[in-house]
């Protein structure tokens, strides 16, 4: 096989997998929200058990019109969506899912950095729709998002530097290969840093005071209408699938598994992504939103000391080991 | 990803007149960098010149992963494009930055400016020709910038002022905090949330 097709092979998977994914966790949380809920969620589209209520409300998305408000910044206002989007898309290249060559979109020798930084790339794009809408809502929904990624961002890269710290590499393969089972306990308060603040940098509940909906209507989507709505919600569940994602690849051990470690290894990956995609819908149907000053302390307070007393952790164990 | 770049570089003859694909695109890409750069200081709209300056710092990333210093290219996309430009439109966000032209963005003195600009860039462009006038990177061999590389020198030989400049940016935090305290200091509510401000720096 040639280059340019293996690589064109590589890329066209892995936007599949950017398509599907989100989707199906989106179904999920509709059904699974629906059940803690007791009630019964999507029921008609597509017949069994409303399996196709996101497609049909794709449909709906993609015909509405695309409105543009009057005073806003026309240009920036029409190309946040995709800067909101586009950097999940490019950080699921960089993520393993099984331990052959041909199970990574891409090996990038900086890998925890690639997709630390690229995931934060996306956070401007709602700045730039919290600006651009020339909204008070929207405004104060940027505002919060900035100020929500400044906070979480340091204990996000100091929980991940843990992490590289143990594994001696910052390559995601690299790390997943030097993984022990024993790395789960020695660095579950790093993981626990890492999905929280990870969490908080998706704005999702219980940290989803950037858009909270019953306070500033959305934030910094108030003005969007159509599918550029619904481009800004595929880039929220995108986000969900490339958190889930890392914080597997990064604590929960990525295709090592109790068995079947040859060939299934990527059958461990997903469900272990799934599980975790599982607790962060389930989180959204059993905590009330953190107030912003809440939110701060948390990050500030708390966040930031566990994750520098897991490297801390870390480094005595690693000397002590070595 | 820079393999997949770097794959378009032949060996190379060391010369102006053939270049290679890689120094090609290094120098498309860094002429829109410089568009870029100049079009976040003439920009008449305030956040235009902060999302002008993303592209500008994302061109120089691209440049850096030319050069197969991957390294170097990820943290200057972590740490200026996601944390001091998000810094950037948080301050402007709380300004009162105007959709479309701010008339009073044009500051009197910009032929100052542009002459300590100049001057500065002029400095830097003769350091950097005179320090490499001869030497050239290996595209085609093991990456020089790859982080392991990156990482030894730094540890290794440059310790020292690694060191110092830790030391450098402590004191900057240290003084950041002084000085947002020193503001009001009978005013402690109010005062309470400044520090964590400074600190996100």
């Amino acid at each position: 096989m040639n280059d340019a097709l293996d690589v064109a092979i590589r890329l066209v998977v892995v936007f599949a997998v950017f398509m599907v994914l989100p989707l199906v966790i989106g179904q999920t949380e509709h059904k699974v929200m629906a059940h803690m809920q007791g009630r019964l969620g999507p029921m008609y589209a597509g017949g069994f058990h409303g399996w196709a209520q996101l497609v049909a409300d794709g449909v709906k998305f993609a015909q509405k019109e695309d409105v543009v408000p009057a005073a806003a910044d026309r240009r920036i206002f029409q190309l946040a969506p995709a800067v909101a989007l586009l950097p999940y898309l490019l950080v699921l290249v960089a993520v393993p899912i099984g331990p052959s060559e041909g199970a990574v979109g891409q090996v990038v020798d900086a890998g925890i950095f690639f997709v630390l930084a690229v995931m934060g790339v996306g956070v401007l794009g709602s700045l730039m729709a919290g600006w651009a809408s020339a909204n008070k809502f929207s405004l104060l929904g940027g505002l919060r998002t900035a100020a929500q990624l400044l906070a979480y961002e340091l204990p996000m890269l100091l929980a991940a530097a843990s992490v590289a710290m143990a594994a001696g590499t910052v390559s995601l393969p690299g790390i997943l290969n030097a993984f022990h089972w024993w790395w789960l306990p020695w660095q579950i308060v790093g993981a626990l840093v890492f999905f929280i603040a990870g969490l908080a940098e998706l704005q999702r509940p219980p940290f989803d005071m950037p858009v909270a909906d019953s306070e500033i209507i959305f934030g910094a989507y108030t003005e969007y209408t159509g599918l550029r709505f619904a481009l800004f919600l595929l880039a929220e569940y995108a986000g969900i699938v490339v958190l889930c994602g890392l914080t597997t690849v990064l604590f929960l051990g990525g295709w090592h598994g109790p068995f079947g470690a040859d060939g299934l290894g990527w059958v461990w990956t997903l469900l272990k992504t799934a599980v975790l995609a599982f607790v962060v819908i389930w989180l959204r149907v059993s905590y009330p939103r953190l107030r912003e000053d809440q939110l701060q302390k948390l990050a500030w307070t708390t966040l930031i000391p566990l994750a520098l007393a897991q490297i801390a952790l870390t480094g005595i164990v690693k000397v002590a080991i070595s | 990803m820079s393999g997949i770049l770097a794959q378009g570089a032949l060996t190379a003859p060391h010369g102006f007149l053939s270049p290679t694909g890689v120094e090609i695109a290094f120098v498309l890409v860094g002429i829109a960098t410089l568009a870029a750069a100049v079009m976040t200081v003439t920009t008449q709209q305030l956040v235009h010149a902060a999302l002008w300056l993303v592209v500008a710092l994302g061109g120089l990333a691209v440049e850096y992963l030319l050069l197969t210093a991957e390294f170097i290219a990820w943290v200057q996309v972590l740490i200026y494009v996601g944390s001091i430009v998000v810094l950037l439109l948080f301050g402007l966000m709380l300004t009162k930055a105007p959709i479309g032209r701010s008339p009073d963005a044009d500051s009197g003195n910009r032929w100052a400016a542009l002459t300590v600009a100049v001057a500065a860039a002029g400095t830097l462009v003769w350091v950097v020709v005179d320090a490499f006038r001869t030497s050239w990177i290996d595209l085609d061999g093991p990456a020089q910038g790859s982080t392991k590389v990156s990482g030894e020198i730094l540890f290794r030989h440059w310790v020292l002022p690694f060191e110092a400049l830790s030391v450098l940016l402590l004191a900057a935090l240290v003084g950041a905090i002084v000085l947002s305290r020193k503001s009001a200091p009978d005013d402690a509510p109010a005062d309470a949330a400044a520090p964590r401000e400074t600190e996100s720096r």
